[in-house]
């Protein structure tokens, strides 16, 4: 009798999955989200995970996608490799067509090896090494990986752009950390930019991190009279640099990557004064964060409401769009399948130019490497404190 | 760049150098005065300045004193803390062997450096500016005031310190204990009493030093004394450590230095042209430049 009842029920919970198939399979489209939820790195991994699913939500309220709800598979990689792999694989069972992850650079790697194998649409909102999308040694382009944040070198860039056509800077120092990765990058991509741009480098000075000691390369500078003078390097350096530079008698407007947010606090304001630099986000910057923020707020607290919350927000908003543009296009493809993987493809790469970010109104497109072109946050020291200037 | 330009670009990197030199050299006296007394390397020493740079700190933002008021507070509790250094630590090995005095100095230099960062976190705290001095300008030339500043008041106390050694009882005294403790002894001069005095004056020195850091690099750290106390260290022994106009020129001669060095565009290696400075300086000559050429006592 009791073999019978249990024979009974195993029957009975097979219709269940069965029906459950049936019933949800049409009308769910599942989206992963991975990412550290757990351990030191949490703070990042929580971020991620709050701003994607608040899009999401928000959208399944509003009816979704045609019709079509989003469901979310969520899984913690606790920051490490072999696990962000593992819980990758699992979602991929699960039905996934699409991953919003990882978060670490590290994991991040490891786990789009594995998407680019099966072509899985991937976006990550904080994996800023450059060879996420694009291995320069190797030369493989992972045409299934995009990315909402911008890449570091990137702020060079920008940097230079804005002192050539915003500050009509004619003539740009550059004081750098030698030892530091992050610096050399901003820099190198600074010098390119300001070569294509006419903009003349009339130094190029480093010093050694740990250094205090910065007259003797800014005397050398002074010497040039330049119109700016770029550090990108971290705040305390930076207000030491500052600081040193005005006591020398230097002018130049000095400008900085994102790793000068905080400088308020290690230089005078009136040595600071005008000094710009660029960031990804502002926070209560523009109406469109504003809300976002509140609504993050309201939701999940503010403890881990940072940029890559907002990153997150927008890599979301980039997926649904383009999920909203195959599930339009009347081919009736099915989710999770390799057809399906390949359209939402294209439609990131190529149809993300309408999507208003909250951290890039003007739209997501992205370069031959899948590097999101968009705005940056130029940030003012103005009065002693850092006052979001402008988008550009 | 033209002539005129490059002219007075070297003259500003020249005052550059003679601002850090100025310091170094106010530093490396601490070290060869207590030396020349009791052939101790006080690795402690820099680690006195940082405390000297977080008392400017504390009086000027904590407790929102007079810059004045915070330089009294920073050169006296350097020399009360100098002198502390010497009671506690240091006086009750003086007849046991120079190594374990030596090895004393490193545990203090690693106590004080740990003890603030307990305190105060690892992160740098801003000292504001002790005064707000116009820079000078002639003819479109603008110097540093702070630099000036600094060597001028480097200068006044070097000159105080020359007088003090070569006029007054008390520097008598030092000469006296450091060529011979026990001749000086025999001739009824306190040993402890001049040591203490050697330790104070040092440590007092090393105040001002903070102070003038701090107006060049407004920045404390607990971890701000040890490579700021080794470069004092080679700049002392490069003048022939012992001797106290040869820890001036010492100082001023690694200031230059490092300065021309950055100048040059070889930022990265001034450091390692100080220390190839000082293996340069104990493979040709060890006593440095004014070093006195003694036969060790053993």
């Amino acid at each position: 009798m009791k073999k019978l009842i249990a024979l009974l029920l195993c029957v009975l919970l097979c219709f269940g999955m069965l029906s459950g198939c049936a019933g949800k399979g049409s009308d769910t489209i599942k989206v992963g989200i991975l990412g550290c939820h757990t351990g030191d790195y949490a703070i990042y991994g929580l971020a991620v995970r709050n701003g994607a699913e608040l899009y999401i939500k928000q959208l399944n309220e509003a009816g979704g996608i045609n019709g079509k709800k989003i469901e979310l598979v969520i899984y913690d990689n606790k920051a490490d490799n072999a696990e962000a792999v593992t819980a990758f694989t699992r979602m991929v069972d699960d039905g996934i067509t699409a991953l919003i992850g990882d978060v670490l650079t590290g994991n991040t790697l490891a786990v789009r090896t594995e998407a680019y194998k099966i072509n899985m649409p991937m976006i990550t909102a904080s994996a800023t090494a450059a060879e996420v999308t694009y291995d320069d040694e190797t030369g493989t382009l992972y045409s299934n990986v995009f990315r909402t944040c911008f890449i570091d070198p990137f702020q060079g860039q920008k940097m230079a752009e804005y002192a050539a056509k915003e500050l009509g800077a004619k003539k740009a120092a550059i004081l750098y950390d030698t030892g530091n990765d992050y610096s050399i990058g901003l820099k190198d991509a600074f010098i390119a930019k300001c070569g294509e741009l006419g903009v003349e480098i009339v130094n190029e000075e480093g010093y050694s991190s740990g250094d205090v000691d910065f007259r003797s390369q800014l005397t050398n500078i002074q010497a040039n009279e330049p119109d700016v003078v770029f550090a990108p390097i971290y705040y305390q350096d930076a207000g030491l640099i500052v600081t040193q530079a005005r006591d020398l008698g230097i002018d130049a407007t000095f400008l900085g990557g994102d790793g000068w947010a905080g400088v308020s606090g290690y230089a005078s304001a009136e040595d600071l004064e005008g000094s710009l630099f660029c960031s990804a986000y502002a926070s209560g910057s523009t109406d469109a964060i504003k809300e976002f923020e509140a609504a993050y707020t309201a939701a999940y607290g503010a403890d881990t409401l940072n940029m890559f919350a907002a990153t997150a927000y927008d890599a979301a908003m980039v997926l649904c769009n383009a999920l909203k543009t195959v599930e339009s296009s009347g081919k009736k493809l099915k989710p999770a399948s390799d057809e399906y993987k390949q359209a939402l493809i294209d439609a990131i790469r190529t149809g993300s130019g309408s999507v208003a970010g909250i951290t890039s109104a003007g739209g997501y497109t992205f370069d031959e490497h899948n590097n999101p072109i968009k705005d940056a946050v130029i940030i003012e020291v103005t009065g002693g404190t850092e006052k979001f200037k402008t988008l550009y | 760049m033209s002539d005129m330009t490059a002219i007075t670009t070297i003259l500003k990197q020249i005052l550059n150098g003679l601002q850090s030199g100025s310091i170094y050299a106010l530093i490396a006296l601490g070290y060869s005065m207590v030396y020349g007394i009791i052939m101790l390397l006080n690795f402690a020493h820099g680690d006195i300045i940082m405390v000297g740079a977080y008392l400017a700190w504390l009086c000027m933002v904590r407790f929102a004193l007079n810059p004045a008021l915070a330089v009294a507070a920073a050169v006296a509790g350097c020399t009360a803390l100098g002198m502390l250094i010497e009671k506690a630590a240091y006086t009750p090995l003086r007849s046991s062997p120079r190594l374990s005095l030596l090895i004393t100095a490193i545990g203090v230099s690693y106590l004080l450096e740990n003890t603030f960062q307990l305190i105060f976190g690892a992160g740098a705290k801003t000292v504001p500016p002790f005064f707000n001095a116009k820079n000078l300008s002639f003819g479109g030339v603008v110097l540093s005031s702070n630099a000036i500043v600094t060597i001028i008041a480097a200068a006044v106390c070097m000159a105080l310190l020359t007088l003090l050694v070569q006029k007054t009882k008390m520097g008598k005294a030092m000469r006296a204990v450091s060529e011979d403790m026990g001749a000086a002894q025999l001739m009824g001069i306190s040993i402890n009493r001049t040591i203490s005095f050697t330790f104070a004056v040092g440590s007092a020195l090393a105040g001002i030093g903070s102070v003038l850091y701090c107006t060049a690099y407004p920045q404390a750290d607990p971890m701000m004394g040890s490579m700021l106390g080794l470069k004092a260290f080679v700049a002392a022994v490069l003048g022939g450590i012992g001797s106290i106009p040869g820890a001036m020129i010492g100082g001023l001669a690694i200031g230059l230095a490092e300065a021309l060095v950055s100048a040059a565009g070889l930022s990265t290696w001034k450091d390692g042209v100080v220390f190839a400075i000082l293996i340069i300086v104990l493979v040709v000559k060890p006593t440095g430049i004014l070093g006195r050429s003694l036969n060790e006592k053993v």
